[in-house]
């Protein structure tokens, strides 16, 4: 008879702790939605043609745009690439051809060490090695800082994704004779393109969303630049200027941009996901 | 019968390179260790871009020391323990950031470890097969919001309702508690420690799900066939992957340490140690953010570098911590299959 109380209270306390891990799903993803619902209902009905192709107006008048920023993010990533890609794709080829040598292994631990520090903290670098021997604010800068942060990023898809190769490849090239390095880029990098290639867009939408270390490297400006030794304009810091302005046009523009924020990085993540998910099936 | 020894028959063969010792030499040079220059080349780019990685962090390292050098030198140990920010009269103490940073990531991490535990407990033992893709997109999907989006949200939706529904509530209900003292502002601690929460959550739900995942089937197996419900084999479960959920929570803590804008929106941004949740504060992040183009003394922005590398030292502590405590744990259980 004790028996099958204890019993039953055990079911109970199972069930009971089930539907508490349920529901802290269900909580956790309340927020996803709200954020969503609100970035939605007030970004989208300011998201018009103006607001892409026109210069942002001055303090008071309505209306306005953020073609200026736009172009800037742009710039700013383009830059970031420049410096990220190469470093972190030909990084991310050493570390999966050579696994498991010390060199190989201290380089890996530093890449997640990178990948951890701050944003704020790479922007205050930059700042140190751009913007204080170049005596001023500029789009160079920004691009170093963004640049540095998705060194990291890249280096660790790239060895992902390469890992994933499937190791007869490797093996058929080089018994055909074709040396490793025509092996590596013309038969396992192809190969893993699709993986590196949204890995890259990953990256991309990553630093397209970051604003700390733009802050004081782009600086930001209210006009139109597309000089890299100037202050640039970047989508980020657009949100931050007009979500602390107390006009109610600046903050309506700051959901809206947040808004195309938003829907860029949805959108890569998402297409991440589904490249990588078929390739493991 | 005429016998050769091994010595006499390659003879002929070493007085053949001596003749051509120059080809040698230079095919020595075009095939390095016996490979094709291709590889030769290419491996060592490859190792040289690896190592401008490895030297990045160095020179970080090295830039953010010598250019906090100033401030070193006048506060030493005590830039840490004083309390005092006062640009006008250069006086930098860096207690209170430290105190909001260390304050508002205890709170964002007291509020998503028991969530995220469930949750990755929901998608590794309970979830039905069909459901699990889902839910671990979406709960990612929170991991790729920028942080500047989350600040939005902060500013116009949470510390509104923060000021108006829940610190009132709390102050009413649990006032005598230090924690809910106050008058209820919205921008704090709560706030910061809320958006948080949203912000790590991900981070340790998705590990955590990894690293239960990673525990053999047996175990469960074995649980159930004992007559274990389904909540006794998850203790199980939960106890083999504690040190991975460690290493998770350490992970998120790092990340919680370095979130700058969403924090710096909402936290109210007001140097001060109090043990009031609705009380504002100011961050490490956060007061670099708002005051580093503005730093007019040579000492007021070397105080704010070291600020920068107190920051830089501390999150590459919580992630070699976390990350050799997560390494350790999935490779033992791999190594099991």
């Amino acid at each position: 008879m004790i028996g099958t109380l204890y019993y039953r209270w055990r079911k109970i306390k199972s069930f009971i702790m089930s539907s508490l891990c349920f529901l802290s799903a269900i909580l956790a993803l309340i927020p996803l939605f709200i954020i969503f619902y609100y970035t939605m209902s007030k970004g989208l009905s300011s998201i018009n043609w103006a607001f892409f192709t026109q210069m942002p107006k001055p303090a008071g008048e309505t209306g306005g745009g953020m073609a200026n920023a736009l172009m800037g993010t742009g710039i700013l990533i383009s830059l970031g690439s420049i410096i990220g890609l190469p470093v972190g794709i030909l990084a991310g080829i050493y570390l999966s051809a050579n696994r498991t040598t010390m060199f190989a292994r201290a380089v890996r631990f530093l890449t997640e060490v990178l990948n951890g520090i701050p944003s704020i903290v790479i922007g205050v670098v930059a700042y140190i090695i751009v913007v204080i021997p170049m005596k001023r604010f500029s789009a160079l800068a920004g691009g170093v800082s963004l640049g540095i942060l998705m060194i990291p990023l890249i280096t660790r898809t790239t060895e992902e994704m390469l890992n994933l190769v499937p190791h007869s490849y490797r093996e058929a090239s080089l018994g055909l004779g074709i040396p490793r390095w025509k092996t590596t880029l013309f038969v396992i990098l192809p190969a893993a393109f699709k993986g590196i290639f949204t890995g890259i867009l990953l990256s991309i939408a990553r630093v397209a969303g970051e604003t700390a270390p733009l802050l004081f490297t782009a600086l930001g400006n209210r006009f139109w630049s597309t000089q890299l030794d100037q202050p640039i304009a970047s989508l980020t810091v657009f949100i931050y200027d007009y979500s602390k302005a107390p006009f109610d046009d600046w903050n309506r523009q700051a959901w809206a941009a947040a808004l195309v924020l938003i829907m860029l990085v949805m959108f890569i993540n998402i297409l991440f996901r589904f490249v990588t998910r078929k390739r493991y099936a | 019968m005429v016998s050769f020894t091994k010595e006499q028959i390659e003879v002929p063969k070493s007085d053949e390179v001596k003749t051509s010792s120059l080809s040698v030499l230079f095919s020595r040079l075009l095939k390095p260790g016996g490979k094709n220059v291709g590889d030769f080349i290419f491996e060592n780019t490859t190792r040289l871009f690896a190592f401008i990685l490895l030297s990045l962090v160095l020179l970080m390292a090295y830039e953010m020391f010598s250019k906090s050098l100033p401030s070193i030198h006048k506060f030493g140990w005590g830039f840490i323990i004083r309390t005092t920010w006062d640009p006008v009269h250069d006086e930098f103490g860096a207690l209170p950031f430290i105190f909001g940073t260390l304050f508002s990531s205890l709170i964002g991490l007291l509020i998503a470890l028991p969530l995220s535990v469930g949750i990755a407990i929901f998608l590794s033992e309970l979830s039905p097969h069909w459901l699990e893709q889902p839910v671990s997109l979406l709960v990612e999907l929170l991991a790729a919001i920028p942080s500047i989006v989350y600040g939005l949200f902060g500013i116009f939706v949470m510390t509104p309702w923060l000021r108006d529904k829940v610190e009132p509530f709390l102050g009413n209900h649990f006032g005598f508690l230090p924690l809910f003292t106050g008058p209820p502002y919205g921008f704090g601690m709560l706030a910061a420690g809320l958006i948080l929460t949203l912000m790590i959550l991900p981070i340790i739900a998705s590990i955590s799900r990894d690293v239960m995942k990673a525990i053999p089937g047996s175990m469960r197996e074995a649980a159930f066939a004992l007559g274990a419900t389904k909540w006794e084999v998850i203790k199980i479960v939960l106890s083999s992957s504690k040190s991975g959920i460690l290493g998770a929570t350490l992970l998120g803590l790092g990340r919680a340490v370095g979130e700058t804008m969403a924090v710096t929106m909402v936290i109210g941004n007001t140097p001060g140690i109090s043990s009031s949740l609705f009380a504002p504060g100011y961050t490490m992040a956060s007061v670099l953010a708002n005051e580093f183009t503005e730093a007019t003394s040579d000492l007021y922005a070397s105080s704010l570098i070291e600020i920068a590398l107190l920051l830089f030292v501390l999150t590459i502590i919580l992630n070699a911590a976390a990350r050799f405590i997560v390494w350790s744990v999935t490779k033992k259980y791999k190594a099991d299959y």
